[in-house]
């Protein structure tokens, strides 16, 4: 009712804001610069040195919204194509950063986990392990690289471990403050029915700590999208963020556009299907 | 002593409990010694702060006294066991369970392997004992207190303890639901011949539901000042009890002993 009404008021808004937004984009890239045609002889050989050749006049100058969308639709059609490192589709460069980002992020999450759970249970190693967390939890994931670098000394296996390293923490930590703080009501309940220790585990202490779990992952999992691009500009050999950084050197701005349309579609997509496990897991007390 | 019902055994002895935080701390109670025979209703009633959770806790295997110990049927009680269910002062049940989820919880504790079919048809028999069938689907935040309270009350209960403790379990309902919550547990007891003990502060609870009350002097240093038999008979009716003869000189008794002598008691002993 009012609230429907509401939301649906809330989406006009956002189409209007959209169509302005689009309107502003393409005023301001109405062409001023003299027509490429204008170009000719030494000119146009002297163009084609400085790389703003006749046949891609797309590439010079910001893109207005129809060359973006005709030179997005183009980069579209073949998303997977992989014609060679600096060759391939966007969608294949999306797949390499997610694929890095599931690993790295895997392996964070099956490390803090238990790790956290252990914490949450044995305050003296919650004590121990604190320090070194507080130390290392504000380090950029990007300061970690040239430590990485120097001992891994493989590219791919360094995205992975920045991911690792970054997205580690708030799951960690989420996890040991969500399971030390499960009332202790219910884990008397669950010594009283002498539930041994998985059940106990699984049965009383997961779903307990699951909410604050589950938003400790989704916070790492932002931070691991954020890192993964950077990462990738700075050492990838694939990848969306090398995708960015590589099509920025080509001056091909439709493309670093759609890349960073991406980026925020995909983020948006991870967060969303996070939350809706965050829902699933909570519990009104 | 009144509490040396000779000939038959006690289930559970409780023998100079004490207990101190720290060496050096004066204990919060102490030489607390006590037996519940089978298939009685104990109630100890004290002022809050004088450790009567703690003493629950220790019976329930929770806590450990700093002296003195708990048996029950021969053993000594040194951790929580199914034999010994609990009812807990704020409910208990698991926010994310459904009522049905949160019994059937305790019944696959107390019977490791039994079929989901047997487990639903018990979990739907302690529900109904309590009148909550109809709520099984629901969780404990669409439930009202007195309705959690019984949902605690059928969990404890499906467990088949031999003996049932509940700290306070109406403590935070509203009159009218507290009389009726009575005379379901009065109702059940009656028929399974469980074993009962309670902590109440409730003068008027406690004679309609126990047949010996244990009052408990103030803290800290608090000790047991005496124990009462509930001179009325088993049948008790809490709409009518009021009329019964003895009433009112029980009644007396305890508020008499809350009012004055529970601080008077705890000046003598030290
Ligand atoms: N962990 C603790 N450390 C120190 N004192 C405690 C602790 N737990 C309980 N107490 C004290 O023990 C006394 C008894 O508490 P409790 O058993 O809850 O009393 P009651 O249930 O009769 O109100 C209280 O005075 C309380 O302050
Ligand atoms: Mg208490």
């Amino acid at each position: 009712m009012g609230g429907r009404q509401e939301k649906l008021k809330g989406t006009l808004l956002s189409f209007v804001l959209a169509g302005a937004l689009l309107l502003a984009w393409q005023v301001l890239t109405l062409p001023s610069a003299p027509p490429a045609e204008v170009i000719k002889g030494e000119n146009a050989e002297y163009a084609q040195l400085m790389g703003m050749s006749s046949a891609t006049p797309a590439s010079h100058g910001f893109p207005s919204p129809s060359q973006f969308g005709h030179d997005a639709w183009q980069q579209l059609q073949a998303p997977f194509h992989n014609s060679g490192p600096n060759d391939r589709g966007i969608g294949w460069q999306l797949g390499a950063s997610l694929l890095r980002v599931f690993i790295g992020y895997g392996l964070a999450v099956a490390v803090a986990v238990p790790l956290g759970l252990l914490m949450g249970q044995i305050p003296l190693l919650a004590r121990a392990l604190n320090p070194f967390i507080q130390v290392l939890r504000p380090i950029s994931p990007l300061a970690w690289m040239p430590i990485a670098l120097y001992t891994i000394q493989n590219a791919e296996e360094c995205g992975i471990f920045v991911i690792f390293i970054c997205s580690l923490w708030p799951v960690l930590l989420n996890t040991s403050f969500g399971v030390a703080r499960v009332r202790r009501e219910w884990l008397d309940v669950a010594s009283t029915l002498e539930l041994g220790w998985a059940r106990r585990m699984w049965l009383v202490i997961l779903p307990a700590a699951a909410p604050t779990i589950i938003t400790g992952m989704r916070v790492g999992m932002g931070i691991a999208w954020l890192a993964i691009v950077a990462a990738e500009m700075l050492v990838g050999s694939s990848g969306i963020g090398y995708f960015v950084w590589n099509q920025w050197n080509n001056l091909s701005i439709s493309n670093v556009i759609l890349a960073v349309l991406l980026i925020g579609i995909t983020g948006m997509i991870l967060d969303t299907a996070f939350s809706a496990l965050q829902r699933s897991v909570g519990y009104a007390e | 002593m009144q509490n040396d019902t000779g000939g038959i055994t006690p289930l559970m002895h409780v023998q100079h409990l004490e207990k101190r935080y720290g060496a050096n701390a004066p204990a919060i109670f102490s030489d607390i010694s006590f037996t519940i025979n089978r298939g009685e209703f104990v109630c100890m009633i004290g002022h809050s702060g004088c450790g009567k959770s703690t003493i629950l806790n220790i019976l329930a295997g929770l806590e450990h006294p700093t002296t003195g110990h708990v048996s029950m049927n021969g053993h000594h009680v040194t951790q929580p066991g199914l034999e010994r269910g609990v009812v807990f002062q704020g409910h208990a049940l698991m926010p994310w369970l459904t009522v049905a989820q949160n019994v059937a919880l305790a019944v696959r504790a107390r019977y490791p392997g039994m079929n989901k079919a047997d487990v639903t048809q018990k979990v739907l028999h302690y529900l109904t004992m309590v009148n909550l069938q109809d709520a099984q689907h629901k969780r404990p935040s669409e439930l009202s207190g007195g309705m959690r309270q019984r949902v605690g009350i059928a969990r404890a209960f499906s467990t088949t303890p031999d003996m049932l403790l509940m700290d306070e379990p109406f403590g935070a309902l509203d009159a009218l639901t507290r009389g009726v919550i009575q005379e379901e547990l009065l109702r059940i007891c009656a028929k399974t011949g469980q074993t009962v003990f309670m902590i109440t502060h409730d003068v008027d609870e406690a004679i309609l539901l126990a047949d010996r009350l244990i009052l408990m002097s103030n803290g800290p240093q608090a000790h047991i000042a005496e124990i009462v038999e509930n001179p009325l008979p088993r049948n008790r009716v809490r709409t009518s009890i009021h009329h019964q003869p003895g009433f009112y000189d029980l009644r007396n008794h305890l508020v008499d002993f809350l009012v004055r002598r529970s601080a008077l008691a705890s000046q003598t002993s030290h």
